[in-house]
C-alpha cells in the first residue's frame, strides 16, 4: 500500500510543481502586484519608488472610463457571439446527426478545419478579406450595391464576431455531435415508433439529453470571450479602425503594462477580469444546477 | 415546412445537406482564398483579383520568404516546431502520468485535488501572462526559449482527459497481473499503463501541439528577440509592416499558408484522435 501512495505522489509531482509555478504563483503575484504603485520621488529626478496603495489600482481601473467601456464592448460581444455560436453549433450538430445527412465524416472534418488555423492567422486572413481593394468579398459586395465598412464603429463588433465564429463553430459542433452520438439509440427509436417527427425528437429528446455538453461549451465560450485580444488587436492595426488599443479589458491591461509601464494597474485589471470569469462560471453552473432540480 | 418535410423526404434531405454544404463553404472559403492568394504577386494581390490565374508567382513568393532577413522565416518555423514538439511531448507525458495516478490510485484528498485541477481549466490564461512576464524578468529568463516553453507544459484539461482515457483503456486486471509478477509501481506505469494509453497520449499531444503552435499572447509578452519568435509572432510582426510597405502582403499570406499546412495535415490524418478527445470532453 505504501508503495502505491509513493507511486501516485511521484506521478503527480511533475504536474503539480508546474501547476504551482505557472498558475498558482502568478495568480498570487498578480494580486500582490495590484496592491502597489510606482510613485515619482521628489521632483521626479530620483527615479520612482514602489509604494503600497491598497485598493488604489482597483479604484483607478474602475474609475477609468476606457476600462469600463471595455467591459461594455465585451458585453455587446457576448450578447451577439454566444447565442450565435451555441445556437449555430447546435443546429449544425443536429443536422449532421439527423438520418437525412450524408457524407458525415466529410462534413465533420471540413467544419472542424478552421480550428487548425492559428487565431492570429485567422484574424489576418479575415482582416485582408475585410480590406477594400484587397478583398474579393468587398468588391463583390460593392458591385452588388452593398457598401459595408467592416472597420466602422458599427461594423467592428460584427467583424470580430465573424472571425471568432469561424474559428470555433466547427470545434463546438464536433463536441455536440459527439454527445448526440452517445445518446442511447433505443430511446430515439422508441420516440420514432410513437410517431414523433425528426424535429420534435431533436428538440424534446436530443437537446435535453446533451445539456451537460451545452453547459460546458457555454462556460468555455464565456471564459474565452472575456479574454478577447488577438482579433481586435489585428483590426486595430488596420488604418482608420474603430478599435482602439484599449478596446477590451485584456487590451487595456496589455497597454497599461507595456505602453505605460503601470504594472500595478495592469495587474488590477487582470485580477478584475479573472474575478469576472470566476463569477460568471459560478452563475452559469448554478443556473444549470437549479434546472437540474426541477427536471 | 414540417408538412412538406413529411410528404417529400427528398426535399428535406436536400435542405439538410444543403445547409451543411453552405456551412462548409463558409468554413473553407477563407482557406481557399489563402491558397490562391499565396500564389499572387503583390500587384494582383492588392487588386483583389485573387481567383484568376493573373499574376501567378508562387515561386517568387517562396524565394522571397526564404531570403527575407537571412531566412528568418525558417528560423521561426524551427522555433514553432521546437516549442510545439517538445512542449506537447513533455506536457502529454506529465498529463498522462497525473491522469493515470488520479484514476488508478486511492489517496487522501484525491477528489479535492482533482477539483483544483478542474478549477485550473477555468482560469483565463491571458490574465496570467502579465504576472508571469514580471516573474520571469525577476528570474532573468524573459526573452529566452524557457519563458515560452515552461508555461505551456501545463494543461489541466489534459489531466482530465488522461484520467478519462486511463479509466477507459486500462483494465485493473492488467495492473494486478503485473503486480503479481513483481513489477514495481512505476515500472508498471511505464511498461503497461503508458503503452495501453497511447491513443490517449496522442490525443492530448495533438491538442497541446495545436495550442502551442497557435499560441500568440504568451510569446508576444515574453519575447523581443526576433530570432526566438514562433511563426505566429513573426507573421504578426510582418503584418504590422504591411501599412508602410505593401510588398509584405505576399510574405504574410504565403508565410501563413506554410504555417497552416502541418496542422491541416495532422488533423486530416489523425481524425480518430481529435474526435476521441472531443468525445471524452463532451460525454463525461
Amino acid at each position: 500500500m505504501k508503495a502505491r501512495t509513493r507511486a501516485a505522489a511521484t506521478l503527480l509531482t511533475p504536474f503539480f510543481v508546474l501547476f504551482t509555478a505557472v498558475m498558482l504563483i502568478p495568480i498570487g503575484y498578480a494580486v500582490w502586484l495590484s496592491l502597489f504603485t510606482e510613485q515619482q520621488s521628489g521632483l521626479g529626478f530620483g527615479g520612482s519608488e514602489t509604494v503600497f496603495t491598497g485598493l488604489g489600482n482597483y479604484t483607478a481601473a474602475l474609475g477609468d472610463r476606457v476600462f469600463r467601456d471595455g467591459f461594455l464592448v465585451l458585453l455587446g460581444y457576448c450578447v451577439i457571439y454566444i447565442p450565435l455560436m451555441v445556437g449555430g453549433a447546435l443546429a449544425l450538430a443536429l443536422l449532421l446527426d439527423s438520418a437525412l445527412a450524408r457524407a458525415k465524416r466529410f462534413f465533420q472534418l471540413a467544419l472542424f478545419l478552421p480550428h487548425a488555423v492559428p487565431g492570429i492567422i485567422a484574424a489576418m486572413i479575415w482582416l485582408y478579406l475585410y480590406t477594400p481593394g484587397l478583398s474579393p468579398v468587398v468588391s463583390a459586395m460593392h458591385s452588388g450595391g452593398i457598401g459595408f465598412d467592416f472597420f466602422s464603429p458599427g461594423g467592428a463588433l460584427p467583424s470580430i464576431v465573424n472571425i471568432a465564429l469561424w474559428e470555433w463553430l466547427g470545434y463546438n459542433m464536433v463536441i455536440f455531435y459527439a454527445a448526440l452520438q452517445a445518446i442511447d439509440r433505443s430511446v430515439l427509436e422508441a420516440a420514432t415508433v410513437d410517431g414523433a417527427s425528426g424535429r420534435r425528437i431533436a428538440f424534446s429528446i436530443k437537446l435535453p439529453l446533451i445539456r451537460a455538453s451545452v453547459l460546458m461549451v457555454v462556460l468555455f465560450t464565456i471564459i474565452g470571450s472575456l479574454q478577447l485580444f488577438t482579433e481586435p488587436l489585428i483590426l486595430n492595426t488596420g488604418s482608420g479602425s474603430a478599435v482602439s488599443s484599449s478596446w477590451t479589458p485584456n487590451m487595456y491591461a496589455y497597454t497599461a503594462a507595456f505602453s505605460r509601464n503601470d504594472f500595478g494597474l495592469a495587474a488590477a485589471a487582470s485580477v478584475l477580469l479573472a474575478l469576472t470569469a470566476a463569477l460568471l462560471s459560478f452563475v452559469v453552473t448554478r443556473l444549470s444546477g437549479r434546472k437540474d432540480a426541477h427536471a | 415546412m414540417s408538412t412538406t418535410t413529411r410528404k417529400n423526404p427528398w426535399l428535406s434531405k436536400a435542405a439538410v445537406n444543403g445547409a451543411l454544404l453552405l456551412a462548409v463553404l463558409y468554413m473553407l472559403f477563407p482557406l481557399v482564398w489563402l491558397v490562391t492568394a499565396a500564389t499572387k504577386d503583390t500587384g494582383s494581390l492588392l487588386s483583389g483579383d485573387t481567383f484568376s490565374f493573373k499574376g501567378f508567382d508562387l515561386s517568387k513568393n517562396l524565394s522571397d520568404i526564404a531570403s527575407y532577413g537571412d531566412g528568418v522565416y525558417f528560423r521561426w518555423y524551427g522555433n514553432s516546431l521546437l516549442y510545439a514538439g517538445v512542449g506537447a511531448a513533455v506536457c502529454s507525458l506529465i498529463c498522462v502520468a497525473a491522469g493515470y495516478a488520479f484514476d488508478k490510485y486511492e489517496f487522501r484528498g484525491k477528489e479535492k485535488l482533482f477539483g483544483l485541477v478542474l478549477l485550473g481549466v477555468l482560469v483565463p490564461t491571458t490574465a496570467l501572462a502579465l504576472p508571469m512576464y514580471l516573474l520571469a524578468s525577476k528570474l532573468g529568463v524573459v526573452n529566452t526559449y524557457w519563458s515560452v516553453l515552461i508555461p505551456v507544459l501545463v494543461n489541466p484539461f489534459g489531466v482530465y482527459l488522461a484520467r478519462v482515457f486511463s479509466a477507459g483503456y486500462i483494465p485493473g486486471e492488467a495492473l494486478e497481473a503485473a503486480r503479481i509478477d513483481g513489477a514495481g509501481e512505476l515500472r508498471t506505469f511505464f511498461s503497461i499503463g503508458l503503452p495501453m494509453m497511447m491513443p490517449g497520449f496522442v490525443t492530448v499531444f495533438l491538442f497541446q501541439f495545436t495550442a502551442i503552435w497557435n499560441n500568440f499572447f504568451l510569446p508576444l509578452v515574453m519575447l523581443s528577440d526576433r530570432k526566438l519568435f514562433p511563426l505566429s509572432l513573426g507573421l504578426y510582426s510582418w503584418n504590422t509592416n504591411t501599412h508602410s510597405e505593401p510588398s509584405f502582403y505576399p510574405l504574410v499570406v504565403t508565410g501563413s499558408l506554410l504555417a497552416v499546412i502541418p496542422l491541416i495535415v495532422a488533423f486530416v490524418s489523425l481524425q480518430r484522435h481529435w474526435k476521441a478527445g472531443l468525445t471524452a470532453g463532451s460525454v463525461k
